[in-house]
């Protein structure tokens, strides 16, 4: 009888593998030639080549139109009608009488993005390490339902920017769902998302809402990475619970920290949907970060000039900072892996 | 054998190229709309002309594309700088797109009945020193001016000020009003830097220097200005409705007007349609004569137009078939607004006594418009001050700069815009 059934199974698996071999074979009758031609040892570049020819179309290709739009000027979007070369567009960003006072730049628009996309930086990637640690350190514990809540905190990571936007806008509103609550207790309304100094704190507040759940995972990780003996020992020696954290999770944490720390950060400065969504930048420009400069001066002028240089010139720059960053993320985690691997 | 063979491929190699042939002959012509409208109320009507069309016309398939308003003003000028984009498209900023239109002249049944109904916007649509391409024609005209909450005044015990009454007087009693029955806001406006212009333009504001060239900032925009400024710190206008966004980005009050939350709202005709299909019977909703300053009494005049990228005879024919006396006259009936047609007799589909009043008071507001206001929006770099004018104002409101600054900064964007676009 199981003889029977494996030689069916058998058969079957014959039979499926007929459209696998020929596909093989089709396969085989291009590749063959061409390995003929340039020999086994370049083949992987031939395998390569999709990839590449998407990465050069998508990625390299328009970084090279922007770094032509950020050195050529006017208003047209077709290359033969631009003027070449300038660096107009650099010197107007870069011109400032005092550059810790926005409206003394050339481009103040650009010097408000740069101070908001920092401030914003600073303290949303400082406030979401110290409620990732805190989540995970809950959460790696032994606690009623942790199935459950370690869902709950990731959930927000898989909603759309827009939709974060879009639902606290609603609750965060003069007339949202929190000022409602706030009146039935007697309370007066706040402009959560319309007064300037309560505006950067709600999208600060929203952005960590919506992210922390991510870095909440990877500090987890880093959590459940960490060899319980030495917690064993620690409590043999009657070690207080603070001391443990400070002097044995903390420092090995830190790898996992840096990562996020740098993640975040990259993060942070390329932070534009959900924000839009929010408060679109207002009031005034008290929340509009560098990246809806960006937007706003290439494709959403509302019938002023679309000034695509000064734009393509601005995402140079962030790029450049965005590539200090990566390097940093990068030479980390090498050094954490060369730890890891004296270790 | 072989010739057989032969024989027979030929005759499926003629038969399929006739075919092709055929089909390719056949096809109707695709012309494609980029439609924004006011919701149901304006699109429902425009798709059901254009079925009509479509169904009269078998050779032409018009596709209605509806879009938001910010494709229009955002994603359309990108399309068009691309070299793409549709046929037709319904739009605002008419002289700003200018080098994009094409002359349907040669395309049009009749070129003089444009000229007839449509003359004087048609030159909102020109290039300087064209005078004789036709580009589209006017779908509605529009005028700002302001609305007030009759029902809130009457609570109050406040008489509605006449015609002559003065910007100052308006925020007066619509403070008393809204003080007497607990309205959260006196006064709201339409974030928008043509509605400021209106009555900046009944301050003074000339817009232009002596040769006609852009000049914004003048005693009379500095007065208005001014004025929108102190009604936001004095609490007049709210905060929490221009703080709500950044920049150039428009936005209308009508969440606050529809909740009967505001006395005196600055918008235009555009609206009345809408009014009459969301406040209903809620309360009742004047359209009262535009206030006054030293220098004029006057609104913006403006509007959107139905204007051809692509010049064909099917472009042509469509644009021929929506500017007919018949089909506009139809569609203005439906969405209530203003025709921008010269010689149009409308029948007014509404019972609402809101909206037949806002309508005559906006139709008799036309003569009263300020040449200054007909010159502001037939200038092709209009936008660029608009833009200018409520971006800044919005800053010194919330406090990032002060008005002096602000006028600074308004007359160098004005400047660098105009250098990037025309070079210098």
């Amino acid at each position: 009888m199981k003889n029977t059934r494996n030689q069916i199974k058998s058969f079957f698996i014959r039979i499926l593998n007929i459209p696998f071999a020929f596909f093989m074979h089709a396969i085989d009758l291009i590749m063959w030639p061409i390995q003929k031609i340039i020999g086994v040892r370049n083949m992987p570049y031939i395998f390569l080549l999709p990839n590449l020819i998407f990465f050069g179309l998508f990625v390299i290709i328009p970084l090279g139109a922007n770094i032509f739009f950020s050195l050529s000027s006017g208003d047209e979007l077709l290359f033969a009608e631009r003027e070449l070369p300038t660096t107009k567009q650099y010197d107007e960003l870069l011109t400032c009488d005092n550059y810790l006072n926005p409206n003394t730049c050339t481009e103040d628009f650009f010097w408000r993005g740069v101070y908001n996309t920092i401030f914003f930086v600073f303290f949303q990637v400082g406030l979401m390490i110290f409620f990732s640690v805190l989540t995970a350190v809950i959460l790696n514990k032994n606690i009623i339902g942790r199935g459950f809540f370690r869902s709950v905190f990731f959930f927000p990571v898989l909603l759309s920017p827009v939709v974060v936007g879009l639902i606290w806008q609603w609750i965060l509103l003069k007339n949202g769902a929190f000022n409602a609550v706030i009146e039935s207790y007697g309370g007066n309304k706040v402009s959560f998302l319309t007064d300037p100094s309560w505006a950067m704190a709600s999208v600060i507040f929203v952005s960590i809402w919506a992210h922390m759940g991510f870095y909440t995972l990877i500090v987890l990780a880093g959590l459940q990475a960490i060899p319980p003996n030495l917690y064993e020992a620690a409590e043999m020696d009657g070690t207080s619970r603070e001391r443990i954290f400070f002097r044995i999770t903390l420092p090995l944490l830190m790898p996992n920290l840096l990562v996020v720390f740098i993640l975040a950060s990259i993060k942070g400065v390329q932070t534009f949907d959900e924000i839009y969504v929010l408060t679109g930048g207002g009031p005034g420009t008290s929340t509009s970060l560098i990246v809806q400069y960006i937007f706003t001066t290439g494709f959403a002028s509302s019938g002023s000039v679309q000034n695509f240089g000064l734009a393509a010139a601005a995402s140079m720059i962030l790029g450049v900072v965005l590539l200090i960053l990566t390097l940093m993320q990068l030479y980390f985690s090498r050094n954490k892996e060369s730890k890891h691997q004296e270790i | 054998m072989i010739k057989y063979f032969f024989k027979a491929f030929s005759i499926a190699l003629i038969s399929i190229s006739l075919t092709l042939i055929s089909a390719v002959s056949f096809a109707a012509t695709d012309v494609r709309i980029m439609w924004y409208g006011d919701g149901d109320k304006e699109n429902v009507p425009m798709q059901a002309q254009i079925d009509a069309f479509n169904a009269a016309n078998p050779d032409i398939n018009v596709i209605l594309d509806i879009v938001p308003y910010d494709a229009i003003m955002n994603t359309l000028p990108i399309q068009l700088a691309a070299g793409e984009g549709p046929d037709i498209a319904r739009v605002t900023d008419l002289g700003g797109l200018n080098k994009y239109y094409a002359d349907i002249t040669a395309h049009v049944a009749d070129p003089s009945y444009y000229e007839k109904s449509f003359g004087p916007f048609l030159n909102w649509y020109r290039k300087s020193g064209d005078t004789t391409s036709i580009h589209g024609f006017h779908s509605t005209m529009t005028v700002t001016g302001p609305y007030v909450n009759k029902t809130l005044f009457e609570q109050a015990g406040v008489d509605l000020l006449g015609p002559g009454a003065t910007w100052e007087e308006w925020a007066a009693v619509a403070n008393e009003v809204a003080g007497k029955v607990g309205a959260p806001i006196p006064m709201a406006w339409d974030r928008s830097g043509h509605r400021v212009s209106g009555p900046a333009i009944s301050m003074g504001a000339k817009y232009f220097d002596s040769n006609g060239d852009p000049k914004l900032v003048d005693d009379g925009l500095k007065s208005m200005t001014q004025m929108l400024y102190d009604w936001h710190q004095d609490g007049t206008m709210s905060k929490d409705l221009w703080g709500s966004v950044s920049g150039t980005k428009y936005h209308a009050p009508n969440d606050w007007w529809n909740a009967a939350e505001v006395v005196f709202m600055m918008s235009g005709s555009w609206q009345i349609g809408r009014f009459a299909n969301e406040v209903g019977d809620d309360f009742d909703w004047w359209a009262v004569p535009a206030p006054c300053g030293p220098a004029a009494c006057t609104g913006m005049p403006g509007g959107n137009a139905l204007l051809a990228f692509t010049a064909n005879d099917a472009v042509g024919k469509v644009m021929d078939y929506l500017s007919s006396k018949e089909k506009l006259s139809e569609f203005i009936g439906q969405v209530l607004a203003i025709p921008g047609h010269l010689d149009l007799q409308v029948d007014y589909q509404t019972d609402d006594p809101n909206a037949k009043h806002a309508l005559n008071t906006f139709a008799g507001a036309v003569p009263t418009i300020d040449q200054v206001a007909f010159d502001l929006q037939a200038h092709v770099d209009n936008r660029i001050m608009f833009n200018a004018i409520i971006s800044r104002l919005g800053q010194a409101i919330v406090g990032e700069m002060t008005m002096e600054e602000a006028w600074t900064r308004m007359d160098e964007d004005v400047e660098k815009q105009l250098k990037e676009k025309y070079g210098g």
